[in-house]
């Protein structure tokens, strides 16, 4: 007896009518993406359901663990499949209640939609509850608020009997929803908008502002480092570092300081809407969260977006720092996050920024530089990098 | 030469060397500077861990690196109680512990902490009950090793895990120099906060070595200065043996199953041929022991006379555990397995490694006996 396959639920993708082929097309690619290193597991639809087979029962839990950062999954049960002779849906009954020991209390829900066994559905539930419980002493039968429910359901070809749910992540496969260009800073917030934005079915890519050579190595593997933390959940993500430094030393010499920030953001909305045309993306992401800071009141926020056309989405916009920094821990980027190094906006960072900027004031100031050429060379200088979540760098695998 | 005290020391893997080179050599920066050398060094330390991590199932934030065992045994025993004595002072450990366990929890006793030293039974090991039974309101850390240096006995650490696991306010420890790689021990289902790892008994360099502490679990460092390893153990990194000991991780699990079985076949061989002998007292059990380390008293033998005339004929095997062999006196930890001061006075270890040979083991044996007959004619001891 072992686990020999997994039940994948999904719950919101069901719903989209026609589509619903393509979603579970793209799901099922996910999965088989995302376990192509366990070689034993392979994701499959049938009976308009999807299971991951289990090669290997070792690999079980580290399949579970995996399929828990998928978007698009709702939840997840181990099962086993065996005939339809009582005596082994009873032996595999039992060989299910105890893979969980914590559980105290259980009920049977048996199913046929092959009806043709000697035993009817309610008669099932007796004879396979009241053998595990002659050959248990951690469990009861609690038919109203079961720890464990255990499904048994009996085809033609033999009996799939599952136990014990998981939640997924839920949300929309990533890839359902197109594709974003986030602009990834190295703090908090931007790698939690990143993660939502998957959540919604989004391929994110993203941008990153450096300024060579006043910004190092580490800040640069800092972002490296949150890009692969979200490729758990993404699937791979695509980085597009940018040299900055000539457009901060531009804004520094020719913008009051006072508007540096305002400006500063308005060639980061360019340059990533440049980057977006050129990698087909449909809208910007940010981390922006209304109020929290000089550039996200909602008169910088109005004065910043202008420069772009794109839709900007803002899946922090109404979340509070506790709320970000709770969802941060959680995906496993905080720690990353909180790491000190210099970025680009630390360095030229201007004594005093308007909080409450005018866009004309701002464009009027812009006529001092000579914005095509700088996002030109900008782009001109852009670095891109595939970065997957299970990638350990080369140059060490050999010396560790 | 016929090397037979792998429970000391082992030869380091010639792929730990090179790794061992290339980082001093390569990664020399500090890993807390800022320029590119020490970020280099700073990253391999980062991959050294999440590697590490990987292969033990833990996670990278639940590796503290050490200079081995007695420091890992230090800062979990003293870390624990130090960061928990408000919430009480009474600590539990068994008499039969490494001298850095020990010593330890008698220097807490002087700072006002109460211990108690649990006793085992003849097979050498500690019942899972003595540990329930000595537990008091303000008992606030469980100290167990997991495989016995000396005679090579395997506690029952998950059965004991297992019960603490539901008492939230008591930390368990586990010194697993002597079983790590060798004896499984899962640090999760056996509910170990604290696990103390030596690389040097595994075929890296001396030196290195990790802590594991569980990512709930706060210490009080014995180490301040400048926060490195999360604050616990400040001190600039000792990046090259951080290399080795991941490398040496890697190969040993790599090799794991065969050479344990290896081991395990020399080892049976090497009890069976001793059991056969007058005059010599198996100390190591026959279930429930590790499957590299056999110790035997033999009647009216000093052990240090039987190492000195191995040792002539370059054949290296030990007494206790080495850190004391120095000290002239009998075997505590075989003393109280056996309340018997002659056979804790007379103890021989043998401790076998994945280079080891049955025509070494051979070899050995026949040295033993030709050594054991003539030093017996000239004391004429009674058997």
């Amino acid at each position: 007896m072992k686990v020999d396959h997994i039940l994948v639920r999904y719950g919101e993708i069901a719903l989209k009518g026609k589509n619903r082929n393509e979603f579970e097309q793209i799901l099922k690619g996910n999965i088989n993406q995302a376990l192509r290193e366990i070689g034993s597991a392979r994701a499959k639809r049938i009976f308009g359901r999807l299971i991951v087979e289990v090669g290997d029962e070792d690999d079980a839990d580290q399949i579970m663990a995996r399929l828990q950062n998928i978007f698009g999954i709702v939840s997840l049960s181990k099962a086993v499949k065996t005939t339809r002779e009582l005596e082994d849906i009873q032996t595999a009954a039992l060989y299910m209640m105890n893979e969980d020991l914590t559980a105290k209390t259980f009920k049977v829900t048996a199913r046929r939609s092959y009806k043709q066994t000697p035993l009817n559905s309610q008669e099932m539930n007796y004879e396979i509850g009241s053998y595990v419980l002659r050959n248990t002493e951690h469990l009861t039968v609690d038919v109203h608020n079961p720890d464990v429910e255990l499904h048994v359901e009996v085809r033609e070809h033999g009996t799939y009997l599952s136990a014990g749910r998981v939640m997924g992540r839920g949300g929309l496969p990533v890839g359902s929803s197109g594709k974003t260009m986030l602009l990834l800073s190295g703090g908090i917030d931007s790698p939690v908008a990143g993660y939502l934005a998957m959540k919604r079915g989004a391929v994110v890519e993203a941008v990153h502002f450096h300024s060579p050579p006043y910004t190092n190595e580490r800040a640069k593997q800092k972002v490296i480092d949150l890009a692969k933390q979200m490729a758990a959940y993404g699937g791979a993500v695509r980085l597009h570092l940018i040299p900055f430094t000539k457009v901060q030393q531009d804004i520094h010499q020719k913008i009051p300081s006072y508007y540096a920030m305002t400006i500063t953001r308005r060639m980061m909305m360019r340059i990533s809407e440049q980057v977006a045309h050129e990698q087909r993306a449909l809208a910007l992401v940010n981390g922006e969260s209304l109020g929290q800071v000089a550039s996200q009141t909602l008169e910088s926020i109005h004065a910043i977006e202008e420069a772009s056309s794109l839709p900007v989405l803002r899946p922090l916009v109404t979340m509070d720092k506790t709320e970000v920094m709770d969802i941060a821990m959680e995906i496993g980027t905080y720690e990353t996050s909180i790491l000190p190094y210099e970025d680009c906006c630390t360095i030229f960072l201007p004594q005093e920024s308007k909080t409450k900027p005018k866009l004309e004031k701002a464009k009027m100031f812009e006529t001092n530089l000579d914005i095509e050429d700088l996002v030109s060379q900008s782009l001109a200088g852009k670095e891109t990098m595939l970065i997957k979540h299970q990638d350990s760098t080369d140059e060490f695998d050999d010396l560790l | 030469m016929i090397y037979l005290d792998n429970s000391s020391t082992t030869k380091p893997y010639a792929e730990v060397m090179n790794t061992f080179t290339k980082a001093s050599i390569d990664y020399f920066g500090n890993p807390s500077s800022l320029h590119n050398q020490g970020s280099k060094s700073e990253q391999l330390i980062r991959e050294a861990r999440r590697s590490i991590a990987k292969q033990l199932s833990i996670s990278p934030q639940e590796i503290v690196f050490t200079s081995g065992g007695s420091e890992g045994n230090n800062l979990a025993i003293k870390g624990a109680a130090f960061t928990r004595q408000d919430r009480g002072k009474h600590l539990i450990t068994t008499a039969i512990e490494h001298p850095s366990v020990l010593e330890t929890f008698q220097y807490l006793e002087t700072l006002g902490f109460t211990v108690t030293y649990l006793p085992v039974n003849c097979e050498g090991l500690v019942s899972v009950q003595s540990v329930m039974d000595a537990i008091r309101e303000e008992t606030i850390l469980v100290s167990i090793m997991h495989v016995n240096h000396e005679t090579g006995a395997v506690q029952p650490i998950e059965a004991i895990g297992q019960k603490l696991k539901d008492i939230e306010k008591i930390r368990f420890h586990v010194d697993h120099v002597q079983g790590f790689l060798k004896v499984p021990l899962n640090f999760h289902t056996a509910g170990i906060d604290l696990c103390t790892i030596s690389g040097h008994k595994i075929h890296s360099v001396k030196g290195s070595g990790f802590l594991f502490v569980r990512d709930t679990v706060t210490l009080v460092p014995l180490i301040h200065g400048g926060g490195q390893e999360f604050g616990v153990r400040s001190g600039t990194e000792n990046v090259p043996a951080i290399a080795a000991l991941t490398k040496a991780i890697r190969l040993s699990l790599m090799k794991r199953d065969e050479q344990l079985q290896h081991v395990q076949v020399l080892k049976t061989f090497l009890m069976e041929q001793l059991r056969q002998r007058m005059g010599m007292h198996l100390n190591t059990p026959n279930e429930r022991s590790a499957p590299h380390i056999v110790n035997v008293s033999i009647d009216g033998i000093k052990p240090e006379v039987l190492i000195q005339a191995l040792s002539k004929q370059i054949i290296y095997v030990s007494s206790k555990s080495a850190c004391s062999s120095k000290q002239k006196s009998a075997s505590a930890v075989l003393y109280e397995q056996f309340k018997d001061l002659t056979r804790a006075s007379t103890a021989l270890r043998m401790s076998l490694s994945y280079e080891t040979t049955k025509s070494e083991i051979v070899t050995f044996l026949e040295a033993l006996d030709e050594i054991v007959a003539e030093v017996r004619t000239i004391k004429e001891v009674k058997l």
